[in-house]
């Protein structure tokens, strides 16, 4: 009855005709009469007070409108952009949250920082306009490494941030023991092997393919704001507008993220960009539309990852893990940015178990002001981050005690009969086969045969290594009363409504957000399994706050585990009210009528109605049951999870290194992940593929890179190395699934598997291909400079 | 300073006045409102932009719109006839080969060049051709398997 498109099919989208035959329609693709075009003024410098801002060169030039500045801004009483996640420090004081105007007042804190917005005709008259503008800067010294920011004389970015420091944050859950600190320092002290490593996770450039866009509408003769904006979570955005920047009543605010480009987290924030243009658009009365050059989304965007973090295991002397202490420094960058804060704490300390049954973990995080562009969630947020420093130093072990990687992990592993485990820092895992995972990782690499494949290369001259590692991770923000607690200032259910019509075709309004996640075709899949209509008969409709009535979007792989959820609540208040319906149509007692294949059936016998046949009934209630039911047949639920899902998986590298040119190239990747149900294998299949390019750009390819003072290096596709067709290779991907006991679809989330359990696996590969000449560590990325610089460094003995 | 441009668009004659500063793939999105070619750089990188210049697959944001006077220019609305899809679009949506689709219609006219120019490509011959068109979804994979498939489609239709 779902047409063979049902939960497990692996369907073709049902999105991808507008795509494939250049019928998408994304911001930039809109355009409205009479609109004018943004441009920003940016600051070239990373810190400097602005003396003075001259427009009238400007302002004469043709097709100029107007140009903005912070002090209009001030003028009409726009806030500062919001941070949306609270965090406390060591010492209860809250993290400084310095105001971050949309367009700088009295300094500018990094390069790019917006000063100036010039609105024209056209874009090519705001952009040399912009060129026109005077901005008179007095430069004052910068910073861009937060170590270096952290230093005794460096140059205070914040009045309120005595040393740089924006929190000095310890993890330490209520249900982990108070004495947590003693407990590992101790455990430290009595190690029988005590391993120790100092890691860079290094800053990354989301680069979603579509530079951010926004255009903005005001009809000042209803008083209505449309704003078209690159998001992941419209509705998010709108209630930021409304109650912290624009100020403005919600139901006078329509937020449209049509067809967007990716995401990875970098369109989730409210950025200065959309609030400027919104705002212009008020002022000037016609619609203001603005379009990122790539150079601007290098400058602009929040940027990911940038941690520097010493990481000590205490092992017992059968290898057993008894302790793991963290330090982490967190370069958040000049300001705080919607989680800024909350990435490098919240969602990276909680996973510092792994799948490890360490019982004793400290973590302490600094989280450090710098002139440069704010770092906030990349796919993965936090996530990555731990698995990193877990998973290599695992491996480090391992190495040094002249073990197999698989058999000190496998020694270690949360065990399928001690779910659900309740780890030391925080989390309740409630299922996963580890072993299984890890035995599935090994089969499709074909483990056995790798000193064959090692001696194959050692003959061409390369050196071959191999490389694990095994992540788990939180999926599905978030239960909302457990992220209040954790300082978040929203709730993080999902909400969705089934409509269906008279015809008993179907429409589903979903509060997440679907850019390249496949929710047309995953969700539809959902209602025709439920249903039994037809996978055709389905429509999914997001990204529009006029016609969604609320969500929290799409971000930390929760879209399935808590949108999907509330679908399936709301398809179950759809079937509850038919079933009434059906009673009456049959003469028959609502308790009798089974719900399948999309009939309503009298248990027992032949008796039955078809589901179209009870829609219609709803909308045209001649015989129905009026003193009891409502007509219509329309139902909207929240769902609000009781905890995060937990995916897991296992991977497996193989590199092969040219030591003459320090060149790492990937042989196989093998990835066994463990996601619960699965709604579309070759949707789940295509998000590990990208979440492994991305792991691997970061493992090998990509770094965000800064001069120390903070002038931005790597600010465009010629500097930053992005992962290209010749760069990667076919990976081999299996699944195993132990269903999540969380959301009723029993579903976990795959969205950030890939970039999160990638870059272990590599550098742990590739530090075992070059162990044998002497090479003991290497930060990510792992580039041919790097590689070379490494290889003699060892050669040298330094 | 305006120049008068004439040239064949997806089969079509047309004609329009442009800047002498106006590239190719503004004209095609401003004033023909083909929006389904991208601008996703500005240094010539990413290739979301690529179209057809005389059966060539050419970078639109790197070439100016003056320059296409009396050439036959082909974007991705015109690669299916009469509804029916192409045989690589055909293989992109069978193979899962889009995920946000912002890449896709430059990464199929690259493609389609390849597969003129090489109609049974190897898996590290569609890699190397595609080198420059970035996709940050997919990691590639499924686009490779697409374009392999869609080659051995075409084959087919052509035995």
């Amino acid at each position: 009855m779902s047409g063979g498109m049902g939960i497990g099919a692996s369907a073709p989208r049902s999105e991808d005709r507008r795509f494939i035959t250049g019928r998408g329609r994304y911001v930039d693709d809109i355009n409205l009469r009479s609109q004018q075009y943004a441009w920003f003024v940016r600051s070239p410098h990373p810190h400097a007070e602005l003396r003075g801002i001259d427009a009238g060169q400007a302002l004469g030039m043709p097709g100029v409108t107007a140009v903005l500045t912070g002090a209009d801004l001030e003028a009409d009483g726009i806030g500062p952009l919001p941070v949306a996640w609270g965090i406390t420090s060591v010492d209860g004081s809250p993290a400084v949250e310095p105001e971050f105007p949309a367009l700088a007042t009295g300094r500018v804190r990094y390069v790019g920082n917006p000063v100036a917005v010039v609105i024209a005709e056209t874009r090519a008259a705001a952009r040399d306009a912009a060129e026109a503008v005077n901005v008179h800067y007095e430069e004052l010294d910068s910073v861009s490494n937060a170590v270096a920011a952290m230093e005794e004389g460096a140059p205070r970015i914040h009045e309120a941030a005595e040393g740089n420091l924006c929190f000095n944050w310890e993890w330490l859950p209520s249900v982990m023991a108070p004495d947590a600190k003693a407990n590992t320092e101790k455990a430290l002290k009595e190690a029988a092997h005590l391993v120790s490593l100092e890691l860079v996770n290094n800053r990354l450039v989301p680069n979603a393919m579509e530079p951010r866009a926004s255009l903005a509408d005001f009809n000042s003769a209803t008083g209505q704001l449309t704003l078209y904006t690159t998001s992941q979570n419209p509705h998010v955005n709108r209630l930021l507008l409304c109650t912290a920047t624009l100020r403005m009543p919600e139901h006078k605010v329509r937020v449209v993220a049509p067809d967007v480009g990716g995401g990875f987290g970098s369109k989730i924030y409210h950025y200065a960009e959309e609030l400027a243009v919104c705002w212009a658009s008020r002022r000037l009365g016609v619609p203001v539309k603005w379009t990122a050059e790539r150079s601007e989304s290098f400058l602009g965007d929040a940027q990911g990852r940038d941690h520097l973090t010493r990481v000590e295991l205490a092992l017992d002397a059968e290898a057993r893990f008894t302790a793991l202490r963290v330090d982490t420094i967190a370069n958040l960058g000049s300001y705080v940015s919607t989680f800024g804060a909350a990435i490098p704490t919240v969602f990276y300390a909680p996973m510092l178990a792994g799948v490890y049954k360490t019982p004793n973990i400290y973590v302490t995080v600094k989280g450090v002001f710098t002139n440069t562009t704010p770092t906030d969630a990349y796919r993965g947020a936090g996530r990555p981050e731990a698995c990193y420093l877990i998973e290599r130093i695992v491996d480090e072990a391992a190495a040094q005690l002249g073990m197999d990687p698989a058999e000190i992990r496998r020694r270690n592993f949360i065990q399928p009969d001690e779910f659900p485990y309740q780890s030391p820092v925080g989390q309740l895992y409630d299922s996963g086969e580890f072993e299984g995972c890890l035995d599935l990782a090994m089969e499709i690499n074909g483990y056995a045969g790798f000193d064959e494949r090692r001696k194959q290369s050692e003959a061409r001259g390369r050196l071959r290594g191999r490389g694990m590692s095994f992540y788990i991770e939180a999926c599905g923000a978030a239960p909302s009363q457990a992220a209040g607690q954790l300082g978040a200032r929203a709730g993080l259910y999902e909400v969705a409504t089934v409509r269906v019509h008279p015809t008993g075709v179907v429409q589903v309004m979903t509060g997440t957000h679907s850019h390249g996640q496949s929710h047309e075709t995953t969700f539809a899949q959902i209602v025709a399994d439920r249903l039994g209509v037809d996978f055709s008969n389905v429509e999914i409709v997001h990204g529009d706050t006029g016609e969604v009535p609320f969500g929290m979007g799409t971000y930390a792989s929760r879209s399935l585990a808590v949108g999907g959820s509330a679908l399936v609540k709301a398809l179950d208040k759809v079937v509850d009210k038919g079933r009434k319906i059906a009673a009456h149509l049959l003469e028959a007692a609502a308790g009798d009528i089974e719900f399948g294949d999309g009939q309503f059936r009298v248990a027992g016998t032949d008796r039955q109605v078809a589901f179209g046949d009870v829609a219609l009934a709803a909308y045209v209630p001649h015989n129905y049951p009026l003193q009891e039911l409502e007509p219509g047949l329309e139902e909207t639920s929240f769902f609000d999870p009781e905890n995060f899902t937990f995916p897991s998986g296992c991977y497996i590298c193989e590199v092969e290194v040219d030591p003459e040119t320090g060149v790492v190239e990937i042989r196989d990747f093998a990835a066994a992940d463990d996601f619960g149900n699965i709604i579309n294998p070759m949707v789940v299949e295509g998000q590990v593929h990208g979440g492994l390019a991305q792991g691997i750009g970061q493992a090998l390819m990509e770094h965000c890179r800064y001069t120390p003072e903070g002038q931005l290096l790597t600010g465009s596709y010629m500097d930053y190395c992005m992962p290209r067709a010749d760069d990667l290779p076919s990976f081999k991907v299996a699944t195993r699934c132990t269903p999540t006991s969380f959301n009723p679809l029993g579903v976990k989330g795959c969205g950030e598997a890939g970039a999160i359990g990638a870059p272990p696996a590599i550098i742990n590969a590739v530090l075992d291909a070059l162990r044998p000449l002497g090479v003991r560590h290497i930060d990510m990325p792992a580039t041919p400079n790097a590689v070379w610089w490494a290889i003699e460094a060892a050669r040298s003995g330094e | 300073m305006d120049v008068q441009v004439s040239f064949t668009l997806n089969g079509k004659t047309v004609s329009a006045a442009a800047s002498s500063a106006t590239l190719l793939v503004d004209l095609l999105r401003n004033r023909f409102g083909l929006t389904g070619t991208h601008v996703g750089c500005d240094t010539s990188q990413c290739g979301a932009c690529v179209v057809h210049v005389d059966g060539a697959s050419v970078k639109s944001c790197t070439m100016l719109a003056a320059q296409v006077d009396g050439c036959a220019v082909d974007t991705i609305e015109g690669l299916s006839g009469d509804g029916e899809l192409h045989p690589l679009q055909q293989a992109f949506h069978e193979h899962h080969a889009l995920q946000c689709g912002f890449c896709t219609p430059g990464m199929i006219m690259s493609a389609a060049d390849l597969l003129k120019r090489n109609p049974r490509p190897s898996e590290l011959e569609v890699r190397d051709w595609l080198e420059g068109n970035m996709c940050r979804c997919t990691g590639y994979h499924n686009i490779v398997k697409a374009v392999r498939a869609a080659a051995g489609a075409m084959g087919e239709e052509g035995s």
